[in-house]
C-alpha cells in the first residue's frame, strides 16, 4: 500500500532502458503459461512462457520478474555513483575545484589537505544522507519482496507458498479475500459464481469502494476448479504501461478462437482481493512493469521560490568575489611592478632568482584571491539550508494541532525542500468535492410527484449529529425515554434544546436552511443517528409510503396491482423502486468480510438476444434463464459500472471527474472501518444498517438461503457513532446490509430509499432484490444498465416489472438532462396540465435546493411496450456488437432509451462542508490569499456551496460569467473589467497594494476590510473558462480575476484546473497552491508550486502528487499561516544571515590585503578560515533558523494579515539583501580598523594580530545573531555558548599542539599568550558592540518609529502574555458568576481568539478569559495602559452588547448593495449576473438571536469547564451571518 | 478553532472499532520542543527596550576608555627616524651604498624621565613582512633544530633554500631579510662624559619561541659544529651561530632572530630590540636629558621607502603606549550614551502611538 508507494520512487535508468528494449519488441506481448513447455522453434519472437523457459535454460530475462528494485546504488557502485551525482551539484564542483587549486604551489593560499578537508566533510555527510535513504529504500523493498503468495507450481503440481519476488510472468497465482495482489494478473477464475471478484484499489487510486473484475470470458463457465496444467491459451496483450485505466489484449485459445481482453479482466497490482473466497490469475505484468509501479513517479524535486532567489544573490555573490579577486591582482600588479625595482627586502624572487613580472604575479594573486575568497560562497549554506529544512519538517510533522485523530494522520511533508514556500503563497486553487466538503452524501430532501418533503427531522438530525457525542449525558436520556423513533409526539423541551444546538452547527450550509426552518418546525422531531446511513424519513412521504404499500398488498394478486393506485401513489412507488434499482450498488453484509449477499431464485443474465426476448418475455414471472457462453460478452459490457460504459466517448480526462453531480467521487459510504482499510475491523463492526424498526410492518419470510447473520442483541461498537442506543424493535428480522457504491450519493438514495422501507437486498447482474414491508421481496429481472457517464450524465436500468410485468425504464441523472428528456405534454388535456404543473413546481424546488447547496438529482421513469423494446434492443444489440465505434452507438442506443421520460421526482443531496471550512477559508482571505475554487460541480451547487464555506460573502458582488461563444465571452470580460474599473478608479494593482499597506488593525475584522474594500468575486463556468484561457483572453480573464476575491470555476475539467493553475503561475509569477483529494486534481497539483493533497477520504492518488498531504482542508489554515510563516521567516533569515556572515568575513580578508601588497596573504590562521564557517559559527544559525518564531502561531493564527509579509517576501527582498551586504561591509571595516589600529605599530606578528579578529568576528556573529533572534530558548544560548567555548577551546589545544606543524602560521601558543593581554580583551569588546551599534539602533528606532505588522504581532503577544497573568490575578478574585460570564463573553469575539480558546481551557480554565482582551486592539491598548485593577467585566458587557446590533446591521448593509445590482443588469448579457444577495440570510437575525440567548441560559447552569470550547465554537458562528 | 472535537464529530469516517489507544498511534508527542513550545525570552527590539542597552554600554565604555587614555598617556615613549633620508640626518651619509659599515649618532633628549623597564624598540615602516611570498618562506622544522630540515631545508624557503649548493640557515626570505642594525644608547651625563645604558638582549622573545619553537640542532658542543655544512643566509655577514658570544643566545635561538622571525602584522611595525631592566636603585631607568643613539647601519630601507626608527617605551598593564583605544572606548561609549538619549527622546514621544507596552524585555 503506501509501503509500496514509498518503495518505488523512481523508475530511474532502470526505467530507460526498460523502455528502449520495449521498443525493440514490438508493441504487443504474449504471455504464455509457465507450465507449458516452452514454445518451438517457430515462434521465435514470441517469448512466451519466459519465466518457465529462463528458469530452466537461464536465457537472459527480458521481462522484469516481480523483484522490487528502487534502491539506486549497490555497495560497489555507491561510491562512484554518489560522487558522480553529487557532482552535478555545481557548487559541490566549485569547491572540489578551488580545494584542487590548492595543490598549485604558486597560487596555494592553504595547506592543500586542509583546504580538502571541508569538501569531504560535505561530501561525506551528502553521501550519508544518499545511503540511508537507499537502505531504508532497501528495507522496504525486502519486505515487499518477501510477501507470500500462492503461486501454481510445475514440480508439485498445486499451489504453493513463494515470495514475491518469485513471481514471473506466466505464473499462476491464486488469491484469497484480503490478499493484496503481487502483479498485474489476468483473471481466469473466482469462486464467485458469476466469475466476478471485487478489489480494492484504495492503494492505487484511493477510491475505496469495490470495483468489479470479471474472469477472462471462456473460462467463468467452468465448473470445476480451474487447473493450470490445462491452460494453453497464448495472451497477447499490450507492453506495458502505466495507464491504469487502459488494458487491450486478447486470449488465443488452443482451438484458435480468440476472445478479447479488457481492463475489468485485470487484476492490479496493489489492489486488494475483496469480497471473493479466491481467484486464479496468470500473471501479465510483474515487478517494474505492473501498472501500478509505473505509475510511481517517484518524489519530485522543486526548488522553493526562496531558494531561487537565494541562488541568484549566491550568484551576486560569485561577482563580488571575482570583483574583490581582480581588485586585489591588479593592486598586486601594481605592487610588483613598484617594489620589485626597488629591490626590497621583503620581496621574494623566483626560484630562479628573478623576480616574477608584475602580470604573472596578478594572476596568481587572482587565483589565490579566490582561494582565500572561497568563503564568500558558503560551503556550508547547502548543507545548512538542508538541515534546517529538515528539521522544520520534523517540526510540522509533529505539530500536534495537525494531527488528526479522527483518521489517526497527521500531516506528512512529501517534499522536503519547499518548506518555505508554504509562507509565499498568493493563491489557493482548492478542489471542492472531498476537499471543502468531506464527500459524504447525506440525503437530505426530495420531491415526488411535485410534492416536496422537506425531511425536517433529517435535517434536524444532521445538525444534531454534530452535537451528540459531545452532550452524550443529554441525549441518552431523552432517547431512552422515547418509545418510538418515529413518534409524532411533540417535546417542547427538546426541541428547544435542539434549537440551540442547530446554531452550533459549524456547516453554515445546513444550520442556515435549518436555522430558517427552525421557527416553522412543529411536530416532527427525531433522533440523531449515523449520518449518512439512518435517514430519517419525512413523516408525511412515510405516510403516503404506507397508505401504497397497503393498496399494493391489497391488490397484488390482481391483474395490474399498480392500476390501483393514485398517480401520487405510483409515482411514489416508483420513485423509491428507481432509487432502489436504479444504481449500480453492491450489497454486502458486515457479518461476512465482504461477502457479497446473494439473494439467487435464478440465473438469468440481461436480454441478448432478439429470441431470448421472445422467449423470456412470456407471461410467466419467473423463467429460468440459461446462461450461455456466448452471451458473457455482452453481459459483461452491460454490467461495465459508470464512468467506462463509454471509455471512447468519453475523454479520458473525464474520468477522473468527480464533480459531476452525480459524482463519480468514489468514496467510502461505507467507510464503517472498511474505508481505512484495516482487515480486522470488518467483522465486528456493525454500520447499523437495521435501524429500521417498522411497527407496522409485518416481517416477511426471507426467501434466501443465504446463512442468516446473528441477530446481536446490541448493535455495539461505534461508540462515537452512535450517541444515543436506539431501542430497536424487530431487529431480528433485518439483516444487517451494507452498501458499496461507486459514488456516495448512490449510496445516498438507496440509503434514503430504505429509511421508506424500500430495502434494496440484492444486486446480481441480472437482478435486484427490493424488499417491501407489504410485498416481500421483490425480484426485478434487470434487462440492461446503461451506466452513468459524464455526458449523458445520467444512467438508466431497464428492469422488468415484477408485479406489471412491464419493461420500465428508470433514469437518474442530473436535472438540467432529464428535465429535457421529459415526455412532453400538451396542456390541452388535464393530465397533460397535471404533469406541467408537478414539472414546474419541481423545477422550482431543484432551484431552491440548488440555492441550498444541495446536489439535485432528477428520478424519472418510462415504461416501455414490448414492440418499443424490441425495436430498441435490435439497435442496442446492434450497437453493442458492432466492432467500430462501439461507444458511439451505444451512446446513441442509450439516448433513444431515454426519451418520453415520466418525472417521478428529485432528491436533494448535501455534501457537507468539512469541519472549519469556513472559518479557515476566511482566514485565508484574510492572510491575502485568492481562492479559487475548481470544481466539476454545476453552477449553482457550487456558488452556494461558496456562499457556505464563506469563499462567497453575501456582502460582496459575484460576477458571474458565462459566456456562450468567444466573442460573447470578449465582450463580458470588457463589460466587467469596465465595470470593476469604474467603481475603484485606482487600477487594481494599485488597490491591493494599498490594501496591504492598509493598517494593521483595521484589518482586524473581516467585515471592516470587505466593507472598505468590496473586492467582487468571480463565477465562470468551465465553457466561459475555456474561452477565457485562449490566448486573446487571458489577460483580460486575468486582470479581472486579479481582483477578484475569490473565484469559483464551476464545470471545469482536470486540464482546465492545471491551465488555470499554469496560467496564473507563468502570468502573475504568484506562487500557487494546489489543494485536492482526488485524481482530478492530480495535474492541477502538480502544476502548482505546492500541491497538497488531502489524505482523508480519496486517498492516495492526489497524495502521491502531492508535496505535502494533510488529513483535512481546516489544517491548510495552520499549515500556511503558521508553519508557512515560520518557515519562509526563518529560512529567509538564516539566509540572509549566512551572506551577511560570509560577507563579513571575506571583507575583513579584503580589507587587509589594502596592507599587505595585494598579496592573498590572510591574517587569520587557515586553519581558523577553512573551520570558522563549518564549524565555529554554524551551530547557533542553525539553532535559530529551526526554532526561531517571529510571532507565536498564536498571533499568527489571529492576525492572519501577519502572512503578507511571506507574500511579499518582506523578510528576504533584494534590498534586504543589499542592506545586509553593506551592513556586512561596515561591520567588517569596523571589525578590521579597531583591531588595525589599536594594534598600528606594535610588535604583534601576523597570526597573532589575527586571531582577536577571528575572535571580534565570532563575537559580532554572534551578536548580530542575537540581534536577529526573536526568541531565545535555552537551545540558543547553548549553541551560542558552545560555538565560542568550541572556537577558543579548538584554539587553544590547535595552539598547544604542535610547535612547527601548521606552517606558515605556526601559530604556537598565540591564544594562550593573547589571553593574557588586556589588549586582547579591550579590542574584543569594544569592536563587535561598535559594529552593532548601528544595527541595533536601526533596528530600535524601526521598531519604535514604524513597526512593520510582524513586529507588531510580537508586540502583541506580548502584552497578551501580560494581560494573561493579570487576567489570571483578576479572574482569582472574581466571583464565580463573573467568570462564568467571562467564558460565555469569550465566543463573542471574532475570529481573534480562537484557537487559543481550546488548548489553553484545556489546560487552565480560567485561561479562557485571557483572549477576551484581544478581541478590539482598541481593548489591548486599552488594557495595556491601564494598570492592573481596571474593570474587566465591564469592558466584557460592552462586547457582549455591541454584538446583537451587528447582526441586525448585517441585512441593512446586503439592501443597501441590491439596488446597485440591478443597474448593471446586461439584456444583452443576461448571464451577467450580480448576485448581491439573498433574501434567505436576511431572516436570520431574529433567530440566532434567540438561540444565543437560550444558549446563555443554558449555560448559566452547566458547568462551563467542559464545555468551554462549545460556547465559542457557536457563537462564532453568529458572526459570520 | 475547531481542532478540539474533530476526533467525535465524523462518526462514519472514523473507525468505529478501533480502540482509543490503538488509533493514537501516530499521535505526535505533546513536548514542548516537539511542540516548539519551549520557554523562550522573546526580546522585542523597540527604543523602549533597548534603550537601556545603549545607556548601560556608554557607561561602561566611557570609564573603560578613560581608563585606557590615562594609562597610556602615563606611558612614557620616545620615537626616533634614523632612516637618514632627510639631508640634515646625521645618517643621512649611510644611504649611499658605497658607505659600508657606516656609523652614525643621533642625538636626542628626554624630557621626562622613563621609569620601570623600559624597551627599545626598532621600528620599520612600509616593510611588508606579511607579504604572502614572504611569510611562507621559512621552515620551521628547519629553526626547530630538525636535523635532516637543516641539511634540507623545505622547498618553502626558494629561493633562498641552497647557495652554492649548501644549505642556507636559516633559510628562507625572512631569515634572509633579518635587521641587521646595531642601536646603542648613550647617557650624556655632562659636557663630556657619556655613560652607555645597559641593554639586555635576552627576554626579548617569547618564552615558547625560545625554548620550544626554535632549537639549534643537535650535535657537538660547538655551535659551528651544529651547523656544519650549512651556509649562512645570502644578506647576512656572519653564520647563525656567531649571532651572539654567549651560546645560549646564538644560533637559531637568538633572540633577535627569533623575534625577526616573528613576521610583522603591517607594514609598520616595530620590533622588540632590547630590554633596559629597572634599577634597583631609586634612579629612574632612563632618567631626563641628553643622549645619543650610536647606530651601526647596515639595513637598507631607503630603497624601497621603508623607514628606520628607534622607540624607548615604557609600558603598562594593557601593553605600550596606545591612545587610540581609550579615545574609541569613549567615543563609542560617548556615541552609545547619545543614541540612548535619542531613543528615550523616541520612545517618550511615540510610546502611545504605538503599543509598546511598557514591558520590559
Amino acid at each position: 500500500m503506501e509501503r509500496e508507494a514509498a518503495a518505488a520512487p523512481e523508475p530511474g535508468p532502470r526505467g530507460r532502458r526498460r523502455r528502449r528494449r520495449r521498443r525493440r519488441e514490438g508493441r504487443t506481448r504474449t504471455v504464455r503459461s509457465n507450465l507449458q513447455p516452452p514454445p518451438g522453434a517457430e515462434e521465435p519472437r514470441a517469448g512466451a512462457g519466459k519465466g518457465a523457459l529462463r528458469r530452466r535454460c537461464g536465457c537472459p530475462p527480458y521481462v522484469a520478474d516481480n523483484r522490487l528494485k528502487t534502491t539506486k546504488y549497490t555497495l560497489l557502485s555507491f561510491l562512484p555513483k554518489n560522487l558522480f551525482e553529487q557532482f552535478h551539484r555545481l557548487a559541490n564542483v566549485y569547491f572540489v575545484f578551488i580545494a584542487l587549486l590548492n595543490f598549485v604551489p604558486a597560487v596555494n593560499a592553504f595547506q592543500p589537505g586542509l583546504a580538502l578537508a571541508p569538501v569531504l566533510f560535505i561530501l561525506a555527510v551528502t553521501a550519508f544522507k544518499d545511503l540511508w535513504e537507499d537502505y531504508s529504500r532497501h528495507r522496504s523493498d525486502h519486505e515487499i519482496n518477501h510477501l507470500g503468495c500462492l503461486v501454481f507450481s510445475r514440480e508439485e503440481k498445486q499451489y504453493v507458498n513463494r515470495f514475491w519476488k518469485e513471481i514471473h510472468v506466466g505464473d499462476f497465482v491464486r488469491l484469497h479475500c484480503n490478499e493484496i495482489i503481487p502483479a498485474d494478473i489476468l483473471l481466469l477464475s473466482s469462486s464467485d459464481p458469476d466469475g466476478l471478484c471485487h478489489i480494492e484499489t484504495a492503494n492505487l487510486d484511493g477510491e475505496t469502494n469495490l470495483k468489479r473484475r470479471q474472469v477472462v470470458r471462456g473460462f467463468s463457465e467452468l465448473v470445476s476448479e480451474f487447473n493450470p496444467l490445462t491452460f494453453t491459451s497464448v495472451i497477447e496483450c499490450e507492453k506495458p504501461n502505466n495507464d491504469l485505466t487502459r488494458f487491450h489484449g486478447c486470449i488465443i485459445h488452443d482451438n484458435g478462437k480468440k476472445s478479447g481482453l479488457c481492463k475489468e479482466n485485470l487484476l492490479l497490482r496493489g489492489c486488494t482481493i475483496r469480497n471473493t473466497e479466491a481467484v486464479v490469475g496468470i500473471v501479465i505484468y510483474a515487478g517494474h512493469e505492473t501498472k501500478a509501479l509505473l505509475n510511481n513517479s517517484g518524489p519530485r524535486y522543486k526548488r522553493s521560490q526562496l531558494e531561487r532567489q537565494m541562488n541568484c544573490d549566491v550568484l551576486w555573490c560569485v561577482l563580488l568575489l571575482i570583483c574583490m579577486s581582480l581588485f586585489s591582482a591588479v593592486g598586486h600588479g601594481l605592487w610588483v611592478q613598484r617594489y620589485a625595482e626597488k629591490k626590497a627586502l621583503f620581496e621574494v624572487p623566483e626560484a630562479d632568482g628573478s623576480s616574477l613580472p608584475p602580470v604573472t604575479a596578478a594572476v596568481y594573486s587572482f587565483l589565490t584571491m579566490i582561494i582565500v575568497l572561497q568563503v564568500l560562497i558558503p560551503i556550508s549554506l547547502y548543507v545548512s539550508i538542508e538541515i534546517v529544512k529538515v528539521c522544520q519538517v520534523y517540526f510540522i510533522n509533529q505539530d500536534i494541532e495537525l494531527y488528526d485523530e479522527e483518521t489517526d494522520s497527521q500531516l506528512q511533508c512529501r517534499a522536503l525542500n519547499i518548506t518555505e514556500d508554504l509562507g509565499q503563497i498568493q493563491y489557493i486553487f482548492s478542489d471542492k468535492t472531498g476537499t471543502l466538503t468531506e464527500n459524504k452524501m447525506v440525503f437530505r430532501r426530495c420531491i415526488v410527484s411535485g410534492v416536496e418533503y422537506s425531511h425536517d427531522a433529517n435535517a434536524l438530525r444532521l445538525a444534531r449529529y454534530q452535537e451528540a457525542e459531545e452532550e452524550e449525558e443529554e441525549s441518552v436520556p431523552r432517547g431512552g425515554s422515547l418509545p418510538h423513533r418515529y413518534s409524532m409526539g411533540s417535546y417542547q423541551g427538546i426541541r428547544i434544546l435542539n434549537r440551540s444546538h442547530s446554531t452550533k452547527s459549524h456547516r453554515r450550509s445546513s444550520s442556515r436552511a435549518e436555522a430558517k426552518r427552525m421557527s416553522t418546525l412543529s411536530e416532527h422531531t427525531a433522533f440523531s443517528s449515523p449520518m449518512e446511513k439512518n435517514i430519517t424519513p419525512d413523516p408525511k412521504l412515510l405516510q403516503k409510503v404506507i397508505e401504497c404499500d397497503r393498496c399494493l398488498a391489497k391488490a397484488r394478486h390482481h391483474e395490474h396491482p399498480l392500476a390501483h393506485l393514485s398517480p401520487e401513489q405510483l409515482d411514489i412507488f416508483d420513485f423509491f423502486i428507481a432509487l432502489t434499482v436504479c444504481n449500480t450498488v453492491v450489497v454486502t453484509s458486515p457479518d461476512q468480510p465482504r461477502q457479497k449477499v446473494r439473494v439467487r431464485f435464478e440465473m438469468k443474465s440481461p436480454v441478448k438476444t432478439i429470441e431470448e426476448f421472445l422467449r423470456r418475455f412470456t407471461p410467466s414471472r419467473l423463467t429460468s434463464g440459461c446462461t450461455s457462453i456466448g452471451n458473457l460478452a455482452p453481459n459483461k459490457s452491460a454490467n461495465k459500472s459508470g464512468s467506462t460504459f463509454l471509455p471512447a466517448l468519453t475523454n479520458d480526462s473525464t474520468l477522473f471527474r468527480l464533480d459531476e453531480p452525480l459524482g463519480r467521487s468514489p468514496l467510502a459510504i461505507n467507510s464503517n472501518g472498511y474505508s481505512n482499510g484495516a482487515p480486522d475491523r470488518w467483522v465486528p463492526e456493525n454500520p447499523g444498517l437495521e435501524r429500521e424498526p417498522e411497527p407496522q410492518a409485518e416481517p416477511e419470510p426471507e426467501p434466501e438461503p443465504e446463512p442468516e447473520p446473528e441477530p446481536e442483541p446490541e448493535p455495539e461498537p461505534e461508540p462515537q457513532a452512535e450517541p444515543e442506543p436506539e431501542p430497536r424493535p424487530q431487529r431480528e428480522s433485518e439483516r444487517e446490509l451494507r452498501y458499496e457504491a461507486e459514488s456516495p450519493d448512490e449510496a445516498a438514495l438507496v440509503y434514503a430509499a430504505r429509511a421508506y422501507r424500500c430495502t434494496l437486498v440484492d444486486r446480481l447482474p441480472d437482478q435486484v432484490s427490493v424488499e417491501l414491508p407489504q410485498l416481500g421481496t421483490l425480484t426485478f429481472e434487470v434487462l440492461h444498465t446503461l451506466g452513468f457517464d459524464s455526458i449523458r450524465k445520467r444512467m438508466s436500468v431497464v428492469i422488468r416489472h415484477p408485479l406489471t410485468d412491464d419493461i420500465c425504464v428508470y433514469t437518474k441523472g442530473a436535472d438540467s438532462m432529464v428535465m429535457d428528456l421529459l415526455l412532453p405534454c400538451s396542456s390541452d388535456d388535464p393530465r397533460g396540465r397535471h404533469h406541467k404543473k408537478i414539472r414546474r413546481k419541481t423545477q422550482h424546488y431543484l432551484n431552491h435546493y440548488a440555492v441550498e447547496g444541495l446536489r439535485t438529482l432528477c428520478i424519472a421513469k418510462r415504461v416501455l411496450s414490448k414492440e418499443e423494446y424490441a425495436g430498441w434492443l435490435q439497435g442496442h444489440l446492434e450497437a453493442e456488437s458492432s466492432l467500430e465505434n462501439r461507444e458511439e452507438l451505444l451512446f446513441q442506443s442509450a439516448t433513444r432509451l431515454e426519451t418520453n421520460l415520466h418525472l417521478l421526482g428529485a432528491t436533494g443531496i448535501e455534501d457537507r462542508l468539512q469541519d472549519g471550512v469556513p472559518e479557515t477559508i476566511a482566514k485565508l482571505h484574510q492572510a491575502g490569499l485568492q481562492i479559487w475554487v475548481l470544481t466539476g460541480d454545476k453552477q449553482e451547487t457550487a456558488i452556494n456551496i461558496a456562499y457556505a464555506c464563506k469563499l462567497l460573502d453575501h456582502d460582496e458582488e459575484v460576477i458571474t460569467l458565462n459566456a456562450e461563444s468567444q466573442e460573447a465571452c470578449a465582450a463580458l470580460l470588457d463589460q466587467t473589467i469596465n465595470y470593476v474599473q469604474s467603481k475603484n478608479p485606482s487600477s487594481s494593482l494599485e488597490r491591493t497594494e494599498t490594501s496591504l499597506s492598509v493598517a494593521f488593525s483595521s484589518l482586524c475584522s473581516p467585515l471592516a476590510s470587505s466593507t472598505s474594500h468590496p473586492s467582487p468575486s468571480l463565477v465562470i463556468d468551465g465553457r466561459s473558462l475555456a474561452f477565457a484561457l485562449e490566448k486573446t483572453l487571458e489577460d483580460k480573464f486575468l486582470f479581472l480575476a486579479k481582483q477578484c476575491r475569490s473565484v469559483l470555476c464551476c464545470r471545469s475539467t482536470p486540464l482546465q484546473k492545471s491551465m488555470v493553475v499554469k496560467l496564473i503561475r507563468s502570468k502573475l509569477n504568484a506562487m500557487t497552491l494546489a489543494i485536492g483529494d482526488g485524481a482530478n486534481d492530480v495535474s492541477m497539483i502538480q502544476v502548482a508550486d505546492v500541491g497538497v493533497g488531502i489524505s482523508g477520504q480519496e486517498g492516495m492518488q492526489a497524495v502521491m502528487a502531492s508535496d505535502f498531504a494533510v488529513p483535512r482542508f481546516r489544517y491548510l489554515e495552520r499549515l500556511l499561516i503558521v508553519h508557512g510563516h515560520w518557515c519562509y521567516s526563518r529560512l529567509a533569515n538564516m539566509v540572509l544571515y549566512f551572506f551577511y556572515k560570509n560577507t563579513m568575513f571575506v571583507c575583513l580578508l579584503f580589507w587587509f590585503q589594502f596592507y599587505c601588497g595585494f598579496s592573498a596573504s590572510t591574517m587569520i590562521d587557515q586553519w581558523y578560515l577553512i573551520f570558522f564557517n563549518l564549524l565555529f559559527s554554524s551551530l547557533p544559525q542553525l539553532v535559530t533558523g529551526v526554532l526561531d518564531k517571529d510571532v507565536p502561531a498564536q498571533v499568527l493564527l489571529n492576525k492572519p494579515q501577519l502572512y503578507k509579509s511571506g507574500q511579499n517576501r518582506e523578510e528576504y527582498q533584494p534590498l534586504t539583501f543589499w542592506l545586509n551586504m553593506v551592513d556586512a561591509a561596515f561591520q567588517s571595516l569596523v571589525c578590521f580598523f579597531i583591531p588595525y589600529l589599536a594594534y598600528y605599530d606594535s610588535d604583534t606578528d601576523v597570526f597573532t594580530w589575527g586571531t582577536p579578529i577571528t575572535a571580534i568576528a565570532l563575537f559580532t556573529f554572534m551578536l548580530h545573531l542575537g540581534i536577529e533572534t526573536k526568541t531565545w530558548t535555552w537551545l540558543n544560548w547553548t549553541a551560542s555558548g558552545f560555538s565560542v567555548l568550541l572556537f577558543f577551546t579548538v584554539a587553544l589545544i590547535y595552539n598547544s599542539s604542535c610547535a612547527t606543524c601548521y606552517p606558515p602560521s605556526n601559530p604556537h601558543w598565540s591564544m594562550q599568550t593573547l589571553l593574557g593581554d588586556p589588549l586582547f580583551y579591550l579590542t574584543c569588546f569594544l569592536a563587535p558592540v561598535t559594529a552593532l551599534l548601528p544595527r541595533l539602533f536601526c533596528k530600535a528606532l524601526q521598531g519604535s518609529l514604524c513597526p512593520n505588522d510582524l513586529q507588531k504581532g510580537r508586540q502583541l503577544a506580548k502584552s497578551i502574555t501580560a494581560i494573561d497573568t493579570f487576567v489570571q490575578e483578576e479572574l482569582r478574585t472574581e466571583s464565580s458568576e463573573q467568570k462564568k460570564r467571562s467564558t460565555s463573553a469569550c465566543p463573542f469575539q471574532d475570529s481573534i481568539a480562537q484557537p487559543a480558546c481550546p488548548t489553553k481551557a484545556s489546560e487552565e480554565p480560567h485561561a479562557m478569559a485571557l483572549n477576551v482582551p484581544l478581541k478590539e486592539d482598541t481593548l489591548v491598548e486599552g488594557l495595556g495602559r491601564q494598570a492592573p485593577g481596571s474593570s474587566m467585566p465591564e469592558e466584557e458587557e460592552a462586547v457582549l452588547e455591541e454584538h446583537p446590533g451587528n447582526s441586525k446591521r448585517k441585512p441593512v448593509n446586503t439592501g443597501g448593495t441590491a439596488p446597485l445590482s440591478s443597474i448593471f443588469n446586461l439584456p444583452n448579457f443576461s448571464s451577467l449576473n450580480w448576485i448581491s444577495s439573498l433574501s434567505l440570510v436576511s431572516g436570520l437575525g431574529s433567530v440566532l438571536q434567540f438561540s444565543r440567548s437560550s444558549l446563555q441560559m443554558e449555560k448559566q447552569d452547566s458547568d462551563f469547564l467542559p464545555s468551554t470550547p462549545q460556547p465559542d465554537q457557536e457563537l462564532q458562528a453568529t458572526d459570520y451571518f | 478553532m475547531a481542532m478540539n472535537y474533530n476526533a467525535k464529530d465524523e462518526v462514519d469516517g472514523g473507525p468505529p472499532g478501533a480502540p482509543g489507544g490503538a488509533a493514537k498511534n501516530r499521535r505526535p508527542d505533546n513536548t514542548a520542543f516537539k511542540q516548539q513550545r519551549l520557554p523562550a525570552w522573546q526580546p522585542i527590539l523597540t527604543a523602549g527596550t533597548v534603550l537601556p542597552t545603549f545607556f548601560i554600554i556608554g557607561l561602561i565604555f566611557i570609564p573603560i576608555g578613560i581608563g585606557i587614555f590615562v594609562t597610556s598617556n602615563n606611558i612614557r615613549e620616545i620615537e626616533i627616524d634614523y632612516t637618514g633620508t632627510e639631508p640634515s640626518s646625521p645618517c643621512n651619509k649611510c644611504l649611499f651604498p658605497n658607505a659600508t659599515p657606516c656609523f652614525c649618532t643621533i642625538n636626542f633628549t628626554l624630557e621626562q624621565s622613563f621609569e620601570g623597564n623600559v624597551f627599545m624598540y626598532y621600528g620599520l615602516s612600509n616593510f611588508y613582512q606579511n607579504h604572502r611570498r614572504y611569510v611562507k618562506s621559512r621552515d620551521d622544522s628547519q629553526l626547530n633544530g630538525d636535523a635532516s630540515a637543516l641539511l634540507n631545508p623545505s622547498k618553502e624557503c626558494e629561493p633562498y633554500r641552497r647557495n652554492e649548493d649548501k644549505p642556507i640557515a636559516p633559510c628562507g626570505a625572512i631569515a634572509n631579510s633579518m635587521f641587521n642594525d646595531t642601536l646603542e644608547l648613550f647617557l650624556i651625563s655632562n659636557e663630556s662624559q657619556s655613560t652607555p645604558i645597559p641593554l639586555q638582549r635576552k627576554g626579548i622573545a617569547w618564552w615558547t619561541d625560545k625554548n620550544v619553537k626554535f632549537r639549534n640542532p643537535p650535535g657537538g658542543k660547538d655551535l659551528e659544529e651544529r651547523f656544519k655544512g650549512t651556509t649562512k643566509p645570502v644578506n647576512w655577514v656572519k653564520p647563525v651561530y656567531m649571532l651572539d658570544s654567549d651560546p645560549n643566545n646564538s644560533g637559531f635561538i637568538n633572540e633577535d632572530f627569533i623575534v625577526w622571525m616573528r613576521t610583522a602584522a603591517l607594514p609598520t611595525f616595530r620590533k622588540l630590540y632590547r630590554l633596559i631592566e629597572r634599577r634597583n636603585d631609586l634612579h629612574p631607568t632612563l632618567p631626563a636629558g641628553q643622549y645619543y643613539l650610536n647606530i651601526t647601519y647596515n639595513y637598507p630601507v631607503h630603497s624601497f621607502d621603508g623607514r628606520k626608527r628607534m622607540i624607548l617605551s615604557t609600558i603598562s598593564w594593557m601593553g605600550g603606549k596606545n591612545p587610540f583605544l581609550g579615545i574609541a572606548y569613549i567615543t563609542i561609549g560617548s556615541i552609545s550614551f547619545l543614541l540612548g538619549v535619542v531613543l528615550l527622546v523616541i520612545n517618550h514621544k511615540y510610546r502611545n502611538s504605538s503599543n509598546t507596552a511598557d514591558i520590559t524585555i
